[in-house]
Formats: C-alpha cells, sequence, structure tokens
C-alpha cells in the first residue's frame, strides 16, 4: 500500500500541491484526474521518490519512502514515464531486460530467471513478436506496450503510469488501459481523459490546484457538477454503457453541429 | 572485457540475448586477432621497412628474454622496440580511450554527436600546452612539462565546465551540452591568442603540430603506464556500468525508476572520462573524430547495449588508431603529417555517411 498524507510542493513561490492525500490499496486501479497544472504528475512522482514533498510524507507499505533508496523503491514500484525515450537505440529486448536492472547487483550478469522474466512480461503484453526490433520504430501504441512489459519485468508490487495514453489514437488508449488492468494487480494512473478513467480505474481521485477535490469511486467522483467546477465546462453524465461517462459541452456553439440540449 | 559464460547460453538457446551475445563474442574475438596484426602492422610499416621476423625476434628477446644470437642489427632493434612498439601502443591506447570516452558521453547527453571533446578537456589542454610551449610555464614539472601543464589545463578546463553545468546540485545533460561548448570555444580563443601574442614562429608550429594530435612523443616510461592504466580502467568501468548507462541513455526519469541515480552516475562517469581524455590529450595532442565515429561503428556492429558496445568500440577505436597513425608516418615518409588530419579525412566522409543512413532510417 502507497500512502501519502499531506503532501506539500512547489517551485519557487509557485505552490504545486498544498496537503494532497491519497492512498493507493494493493489489487487496485487508482486514476488521479484534475486539469492541466493541478498537480497530477507531481503528486505520482512523489510516490516513487522522484521529487520529494516539501512537507508531508509517502509510506510505501508502512516505511517512509525517504529512508529507502532508488534501487529499494524500484523493486516495489515500477514506473512507466513520460519521457522522450522515442530515440532510444536499444532493441525492444534490451529495453524489456533493462527491467531486470533493480535485481540484479552491479557485477551480476542476466541469468535465466531474468530472461525468463523478459520473456513472461513480453508474451503477458502481446509483444514477444517485436523482440528484435528497435525501440525508436515502433508505433506509439507498441511502445507502451513495451514499456508496460519494462515494467512487468520489475516484478514490483505496484505499477504507476503517468499518462499512457498520450498520442494514441481511440483504440490504442482502450487497449494500453485494458492492458494494465488486465496485468497490473495494483497500479496509480495519471489520466487527461475521464471517460478512460471511469471506464478502468477502480478508484479515482480528481485534483484541483494541488488538492484533492473528491476521491472515491468513479460514480462518486465524476459527479456532473463537480467536474463542471473543476474544469470550468459544462458537463452531463450518462450510465447506458455501464461506468459513468460523461458528455462535455461546448463553450460556444459549434459551427456545422447542433448543439446537445443540457 | 566481457565474458560470457558458456553455460548460461547453454540454457536459452531460442533467446534473443543470447543471439546478440554470440554475435558480440564473434565480433571481439575478429577485433582482437585484428588488433595484434594492426599492432605488427604498425611496428612494421614507416619511414624505414621492420621485416615481420625481425619484429618477432627483437620482441622475444625483450619480452620472453629468448636467448640467443643477435642476427639483428642495432637500429633495427632501437626502431621496433624504443620508437615503434611504444608508439603503436600509445595509439591503440588513445584509440580505444577515446572511443569509450565518447561512448559514454553519448550516452550521458543524449547526442549522438557528443564527442570526448565535449567536456572542453582538448580545449583546456591546449591552453596549457600553449602556455607551456609559447612562453615557457612549466609548473616545475621538468620534463614533463609539456603534457604536464596540458593535463593540468585539461582538469581545470573540464572542472569549469563541471561548475558552469551545475545548478542546485544537479547537472543535466543539456547543461552539460552547452557548457561544454562554451568553455571549448572560450578556451580556444585563449590558446589562438596566445599564439598571436608570441613572437615565436617556431613554438606556433609546435603548438598547430600538438593541437592536430601527435604520436611522435611516445615512448617507454611514466606517460604510457599512466595511459595503460586510466583506459583499461575506463573501459572496464564503462562495461560493467553497462545497464546503468543504458538507463541513463534512455532518461534521467527512466534511470531513477529502475533504481539508478542519475546525478550520482552521471557525476561519476563525468570525472572518470574527463581524466581519462586528458591523461589521453596530454600524451597525443587532440585527435579528432574517433571518438565521434567509432562509437557509431560499434554500436552498428552489436546493438546500442554498452555491456557489448563499450568492449567493441574500444577494440574498434585502438585498430583505427593504430592504422592512422601509419598512414601518417608512411604517407609523406620521410615526413610525418598531425594524426589528426588523417583521422578527420577518414572521420568526416564516414560521419556524412552514418548522417543520410540515419536519416534514411528515420524517415
Amino acid at each position: 500500500m502507497i500512502v501519502a498524507e499531506g503532501l506539500h510542493f512547489g517551485y519557487g513561490d509557485q505552490s504545486v500541491l498544498r496537503g494532497l492525500d491519497l492512498t493507493a490499496r494493493p489489487g487496485r486501479v487508482l486514476g488521479l484526474l484534475g486539469p492541466n497544472g493541478s498537480g497530477k504528475t507531481t503528486a505520482l512522482r512523489m510516490l516513487y521518490g522522484s521529487l520529494r514533498p516539501h512537507a508531508g510524507r509517502v509510506s510505501l507499505d508502512g516505511r517512509p519512502l525517504a529512508s529507502l533508496g532508488p534501487r529499494q523503491v524500484s523493486r516495489r514500484v515500477a514506473v512507466v514515464v513520460q519521457e522522450n525515450d522515442a530515440d532510444s537505440l536499444l532493441t525492444v529486448r534490451e529495453m524489456v531486460t533493462l527491467g531486470r536492472l533493480p535485481r540484479l547487483s552491479t557485477f551480476q550478469r542476466t541469468g535465466v530467471a531474468d530472461h525468463r522474466a523478459v520473456d513472461l512480461a513480453l508474451e503477458r503484453v502481446g509483444a514477444s513478436h517485436l523482440v528484435r526490433r528497435r525501440f525508436a520504430e515502433l508505433s506509439g501504441g507498441e511502445r507502451q506496450r513495451v514499456l508496460v512489459a519494462r515494467a512487468l519485468a520489475q516484478e514490483s508490487d505496484f505499477l504507476l503510469l503517468d499518462e499512457p495514453t498520450n498520442h494514441l489514437d481511440v483504440r490504442y488508449q482502450h487497449e494500453v488501459l485494458d492492458l494494465v488492468r488486465t496485468v497490473a494487480g495494483s497500479a496509480v494512473i495519471v489520466l487527461h481523459d475521464l471517460n478512460l478513467a471511469a471506464r478502468y480505474c477502480d478508484d479515482l481521485v480528481l485534483l484541483d490546484q494541488g488538492r484533492v477535490v473528491r476521491a472515491g469511486s468513479p460514480d462518486h467522483v465524476l459527479d456532473p457538477a463537480t467536474v463542471e467546477s473543476v474544469y470550468g465546462i459544462g458537463v452531463s453524465r450518462t450510465e447506458l454503457a455501464g461506468p459513468p461517462q460523461l458528455l462535455f459541452h461546448p463553450l460556444a456553439p459549434a459551427r456545422t453541429t447542433e448543439r446537445l440540449p443540457a | 572485457m566481457v565474458t560470457v559464460a558458456p553455460e548460461v547460453r547453454a540454457e536459452r538457446p531460442r533467446s534473443g540475448d543470447g543471439a546478440a551475445q554470440a554475435r558480440a563474442r564473434r565480433w571481439i574475438a575478429g577485433l582482437l586477432v585484428g588488433l595484434l596484426v594492426s599492432l605488427l602492422a604498425g611496428i612494421a610499416l614507416g619511414a624505414v621497412h621492420v621485416p615481420l621476423d625481425s619484429i618477432v625476434e627483437v620482441l622475444g628477446h625483450h619480452l620472453f628474454l629468448v636467448p640467443g644470437e643477435q642476427t639483428w642489427t642495432g637500429p633495427r632493434d632501437a626502431i621496433v622496440w624504443k620508437v615503434r612498439l611504444p608508439r603503436v601502443l600509445l595509439a591503440a591506447l588513445v584509440g580505444a580511450g577515446l572511443a569509450v570516452c565518447g561512448m559514454a558521453l553519448q550516452a550521458m547527453v543524449r547526442n549522438l554527436l557528443a564527442d570526448p571533446y565535449l567536456l572542453g578537456v582538448n580545449s583546456g589542454a591546449s591552453t596549457g600546452a600553449a602556455a607551456a610551449i609559447l612562453f615557457g610555464v612549466t609548473f616545475g614539472l621538468g620534463e614533463h612539462a609539456l603534457s604536464g601543464s596540458a593535463f593540468l589545463g585539461a582538469v581545470a578546463a573540464s572542472l569549469l565546465v563541471y561548475a558552469v553545468a551545475r545548478s542546485a546540485g544537479r547537472v543535466t545533460s543539456t547543461r552539460l551540452l552547452l557548457a561544454g561548448v562554451a568553455v571549448g570555444y572560450a578556451l580556444q580563443a585563449v590558446t589562438s591568442f596566445l599564439i598571436f601574442a608570441s613572437d615565436s614562429a617556431e613554438g606556433a608550429r609546435s603548438v598547430m603540430f600538438w593541437l592536430l594530435g601527435s604520436l611522435a612523443l611516445a615512448e617507454w616510461g611514466q606517460p604510457l603506464a599512466l595511459a595503460a592504466v586510466v583506459v583499461l580502467l575506463t573501459i572496464t568501468v564503462l562495461a560493467v556500468l553497462g545497464r546503468q548507462l543504458d538507463a541513463l541513455a534512455v532518461g534521467d526519469e527512466t534511470a531513477l525508476a529502475l533504481g539508478v541515480r542519475p546525478e550520482r552516475l552521471r557525476t561519476a562517469l563525468l570525472v572518470l572520462v574527463a581524466l581519462c581524455v586528458a591523461v589521453l590529450v596530454s600524451a597525443a595532442g587532440s585527435i579528432g573524430f574517433v571518438g565521434l565515429v567509432v562509437p557509431h561503428l560499434a554500436r552498428r556492429a552489436v546493438g546500442a547495449a554498452h555491456v557489448r558496445a563499450v568492449p567493441v568500440a574500444a577494440l574498434m577505436g585502438a585498430i583505427l588508431l593504430v592504422w592512422a597513425d601509419v598512414l601518417a608516418r608512411v604517407v609523406l615518409a620521410p615526413q610525418e603529417i598531425p594524426i589528426g588530419i588523417i583521422t578527420s579525412v577518414v572521420g568526416a566522409p564516414f560521419l556524412l555517411v552514418l548522417v543520410r543512413r540515419l536519416q534514411a532510417g528515420a524517415a
């Protein structure tokens, strides 16, 4: 279980997090939502020690994260980061094998167990056929798959993902999140798309200006009035397709289509 | 160097990584043979040709104290043992060192155009050497005044680059790149000014010669031993830290997520690389293109994973520089041309081809 309590953080005099609390429970997929600049990514980075809070604390199964080194953290928590890694020269296999790094000492070479973990991870994300390709040559969707495989190869308890659906088309957005749900026992996902969050997350936390506005089930968090006040856009909600889904009302009337009735 | 335990391979016959390792082993074996042949050729060829059997006799005599009748002449012994052997060894060490340092820096700043001189090391060394040659600044180093002041200049320059690149306790790749370029240009200006301000045309000529690189000063002694120790250490450390370097090359956040502290690793590697390049530059001047081009060749051969690419780059760099030095001695024999001219003539078109391929691959 990852517990964050009273996190404060800022750059200069601009504060990003103002007393944020959240809990990532084992076996659950937690979605972090909020407008641009609400502190989602900052909060996520605190959960694996990439940023240290100015005040407050993060604990991993009861132990303060600050007392653990990055190596210890990386054995428990795997991260799929948004990074400009598209020009990496590694092959897919080499990229996924990097996931074994936390489990190997400096002088240890990769052994049978490592190769098995890598093979299994690639298989689980359906990327076994890509092993010999260069990571840089893959499509956006394939790259996300490979990064999830790398995280799986880490054999950690928690999977953290920062906007894994970025730059992916609709089909791949669903594919990646479906994959995360299937393969990761426990995950924290930063997401922009509220409807994807409603469909693929067990719990949601909605942030605004560095604070939690609402937390709980998708049904509870995606309350139209709350979403409207946080994002400043009109919302209506439907539950025809199972989980709650939101329809957004354009700020100005569309030119070619009729405006939806509020 | 990397060796691969045979039992590991036996246990996973169909793994893609096994194939890559086997390929790397073949390359390393081939390059080791190539290096041996190149070293012999480097001893044999030059203004005076030395036949192979004489080389074997002289080397056997000195290395293994093979007794027997001395059938070779004194000058030939001197050429092989005193002049050419230390020279080809220095060439191999400089080539290997520049290649792996270039590769490490390309990973650290995530830029394929990075080279070992990015850290301002060569500009600093040049300034130090120019001060020594033109104005007799010796720092009390006696016979090692030239290489000693070059080394001090190199270390000072890399400290400066590091100080500029470091901000709030962090060294980011972009800042390192920019700081290296800025300090490099500034020190080049200082060197040019020293040459301009000096009256000695002879001195200016020797600074020029030094700037373009030369192995003519190679001899048995401490500088060669130091180069050997530092280069072998650098190759070993970079190969051992290969996986960490791979993670760092992907990105700082990725490295951290995989349990590697990017700042700490980068700082440690910077110290190692700056030291290695400073030793090499003070021994042989700044020889361009090896550290830029060889890493690309090595990655093309065995892939980008540093565990495999580092040893291959070291061997390729060694071979390349031994042959460049042979050309430098032979082309206008008995006159020698600066080896930097050879490496640039060979390296520049090579780089152009690489750039063309890179574009084609990306499109």
